[in-house]
């Protein structure tokens, strides 16, 4: 394998995006849970949501900034990388993204700070508002960036003239076919991620046997929308599995690693791909399975990669793992659901010790499973950048050397290997703190503090 | 009829782009500054007085570079491989920046460790933004539709020059912006370094203006030829005028928002001074606005949505400011 700038901008793209979507990953989730909880509270008046949300808006404090940083790395990859395909598609996509900073970014920046710090210094009500501005932002952003990720995958509503896509209908461009399965799946997904990291840590404080209370309220909170939203995650992900076989039916047959069109296809649970000689080894099939699952019909065609020329397929063996890997965690997700709903109908879903180890150990499970999960549909466009149109090899940036990207490959490795680490170590220090009583209480008279100006950084303990 | 929307597009872009060198401007300048500060006390004070604004101040950063892309995408494709180094550079530097406020005050064993990083951060990103500013100026080669140069071109004198300028710059919004919002000894120490700042600016502005003419005869035919010396006088009288305000402001113990607005002045008329020597080049020397611009059709879908949603942006970003107006609290923000 030759490093070049195409190979190693691609390495460097899957870097950079593979750290940042762990953030919003979280804090999608996050923002919409802590203005629940300011809600609830701000109705209620009950301190215990209070009390929650404050230990949570530590950790999503931390979370959101470095997704932030990441974040600002990504419309930049764009053009220093990817200077061909932003030429070729700015048309298209650039308004998208465009809105997603205007509609999003300022909106969730904005009112970051005073979610962050403002609580002694808006009325309650506006508070709260910055609350669910917050996650309104995390929510519009991940609608535009979805509305640019489908059509990419699923073009629609455009024109080709002289090689750079133009704008014919916009609605079309922005409902494309694959969009409303791809922003539900990806944003339940999201809900989903952090949904387990709350039990996670709920679990945790109720075994430590402090902070029990709002560790059961969280715990019992979240359990009910796991409940309904880990059925609902796979009911939506086999949609979106029907409409990957109808628009992107290349993608379907390297993500099963099909090599043949067939009816009546089996389900490969497990296989070992081999490319060059364009067969499976090591197969575990399940019979009749595949049309059954992919089409809907036991008599239905499963595509085979055979039926494109081979500059034209996507890497067989990324794909068929990665989602593998990603239904695999999904049907673990789901028993620990069905169990869980088991042991709370039995009324015993706090003092099953074992149950609450299981739900501390699989708290990161949502993280693996979205990098599954988009590992699965980017390297699955593959050879593509837009679907059938526009290929990676292509999109790449003309003036870029190989030193050149391996200088900044390396830059990010090192940077981020520093600050994902770190950020993730802070995070686990807030929790194992746990929920402090005695939070933003001394009220100010007059704008001076009541206590002396005390710096007390937290040390570890 | 098809409207021309490229001049207004070229308005909104470059109004973007000089809200993020004024907002980020301030909070990086304040990052540098921090440096100066000797003691915990003051530089909790120096962060927490833009602790609840720098992530709205960066984003405008996004959204030039996202306007850039929108409004003039070949100029994006052309501009951003051309000065892949200063961009990565800044990138980096702005991940240490921005996750020191969150990082200094919960992990307090490296306290000293994300002290630097939010002070050299601040420098570094300051740093490189100037050599991009630079290497604009100084244009691209160009060929069919890409930067037809080597990645490491844009390092030139002139856009190290402009590098260590920005650094000062940001300083002077930096300082502008303590004098505004701290008091005593802290204020003091920020007008203090505000003159220092200003002395380098100044200097700097005039060396930039003289040399920008030097390297290009076209830029030097724009401003020395009759009538055009004429018409563009008023433009370095302005600038006298603004840098008297701003001396009088840094040496003045009683004002409090004069350094800030004089370095804003100093900025615009920068500012102003960039845009007539190049307009309406976009890649000095090979592209113009018009020649880089997107599809009308890009243009009125993405207008319609900014002139309803830039108002609304303003709106609600002035009142976050406004809540956390007047003097730095200690009790508000990292504690």
């Amino acid at each position: 394998m030759h490093l070049d700038a195409l190979i190693l901008s691609r390495l460097q793209f899957a870097w950079v995006i593979g750290f940042h979507i762990l953030l919003p990953a979280f804090t999608v989730g996050l923002a919409s849970y802590i203005a629940l909880l300011e809600g609830i509270y701000f109705v209620t008046k009950c301190e215990i949501y209070f009390r929650i949300s404050a230990f949570w808006t530590k950790i999503f404090a931390i979370s959101f900034g470095m997704g932030v940083v990441s974040g600002i790395v990504m419309p930049f990859q764009f053009g220093t990388n990817w200077s061909r395909y932003a030429d070729i598609t700015a048309n298209v996509l650039s308004p998208l993204f465009a809105y997603e900073g205007l509609t999003a970014f300022f909106l969730e920046a904005s009112f970051l700070g005073v979610l962050l710090f403002g609580r002694k210094l808006v009325p309650r009500w506006a508070h709260f508002f910055s609350a669910l501005m917050v996650a309104s932002g995390t929510l519009l952003s991940s609608f535009w960036i979805l509305v640019a990720n489908s059509w990419m995958q699923t073009p629609t509503g455009y024109k080709l003239i002289d090689g750079r896509f133009f704008p014919a209908d916009w609605l079309s461009i922005i409902f494309n076919p694959s969009f409303p399965y791809r922003f539900a799946h990806n944003v339940i997904g999201f809900y989903i991620t952090t949904a387990f990291v709350v039990i996670g840590v709920a679990a945790y404080l109720i075994r430590r046997n402090k902070f029990v209370g709002e560790g059961r309220v969280m715990f019992s909170m979240t359990f009910w929308l796991l409940t309904i939203l880990v059925p609902l995650q796979i009911f939506l992900g086999d949609l979106h599995g029907l409409n990957t076989l109808k628009y992107q039916p290349a993608k379907l047959a390297a993500i099963e690693a099909h090599w043949l069109p067939e009816k009546r296809a089996p389900l490969t649970l497990f296989a070992i791909p081999d490319e060059k000689n364009e067969v499976n080894h090591a197969v575990i099939d399940v019979p009749l399975l595949g049309s059954i699952i992919l089409t809907h019909d036991s008599n239905g065609l499963v595509p085979g990669l055979k039926q494109w020329p081979a500059d034209q397929r996507a890497p067989v063996a990324i794909p068929f793992f990665a989602f593998r890997i990603m239904v695999g965690l999904g049907l673990i997700m789901l028993t620990l659901v069905l169990v869980g709903l088991l042991l709370r109908m039995r009324h015993r879903l706090f003092e099953t010790i074992w149950f609450l180890r299981t739900c501390q150990f699989v708290a990161t499970i949502g993280f693996l499973t979205v990098l599954a999960g988009w590992t699965t549909t980017e390297v699955g466009r593959q050879p593509w950048t837009v679907y059938g149109l526009l290929r990676t090899a292509d999109s790449v940036a003309p003036s870029l050397t190989g030193l050149d990207v391996i200088l900044s490959l390396a830059s990010y490795m090192v940077v981020y290997l520093l600050i994902f680490p770190v950020g993730i170590i802070l995070m686990g220090r807030i929790v194992r703190n746990g929920i402090v009583q005695a939070e933003e209480k001394a009220p100010i008279e007059g704008g001076q503090p009541s206590a002396p100006v005390v710096t007390t950084p937290e040390y570890n303990s | 009829m098809t409207l021309d929307l490229v001049p207004l597009w070229a308005l909104l872009l470059g109004a973007a782009v000089f809200f993020y060198v004024l907002l980020d401007g301030f909070d990086l300048g304040v990052g540098m500054l921090y440096a100066f500060a000797l003691d915990r006390a003051t530089r909790n004070l120096i962060m927490n007085s833009i602790a609840p604004v720098w992530d709205g101040n960066e984003t405008w950063l996004v959204f030039g570079g996202l306007g850039l892309l929108a409004a003039f995408p070949l100029a994006f494709a052309i501009i951003m491989p051309a000065v892949y180094f200063p961009i990565l550079i800044m990138l980096l530097a702005l991940i240490f920046r921005g996750v020191a406020f969150e990082f200094l005050f919960r992990d307090a064993q490296h306290i000293t460790f994300w002290d630097r990083a939010f002070s050299y951060g601040s420098l570094v990103a300051t740093f490189a933004q100037g050599i991009v500013l630079g290497a604009f100026i100084q244009g691209f080669a160009v060929e069919a539709r890409h930067f037809a140069g080597n990645t490491f071109d844009c390092f030139t004198p002139f856009s190290i020059f402009t590098g260590v300028a920005l650094v000062f710059g940001y300083g002077l919004l930096g300082a502008g912006w303590l004098i505004l919002k701290t008091e005593g000894v802290v204020q003091a120490a920020a007008r203090s370094q505000g003159r220092w700042c200003f002395v380098a600016v100044i200097i700097a502005i005039g060396i930039v203006s003289l040399w920008t003419p030097l390297m290009d005869t076209d830029i030097a035919h724009r401003w020395f030829s009759w009538p055009n010396i004429a018409y563009l006088s008023p433009i370095p009288v302005a600038t006298a005028l603004i840098a008297f305000f701003e001396w009088h402001a840094l040496t003045n113990p009683r004002s409090e928002m004069g350094a800030f607005i004089g370095a804003i002045g100093l900025f615009l008329i920068s500012y102003f001074g960039i845009a007539i020597s190049l307009f309406p080049m976009i890649i000095p020397h090979q592209l113009t606005l018009w020649q880089t611009a997107a599809s009308p059709d890009t243009q009125i879908f993405l207008l319609v949505g900014t002139m309803f949603l830039l108002p609304i942006i303003l709106f609600y970003s002035g009142w976050s400011y406004w809540v956390f107006r007047g003097k730095v609290r200690a009790d508000i923000g990292y504690h």
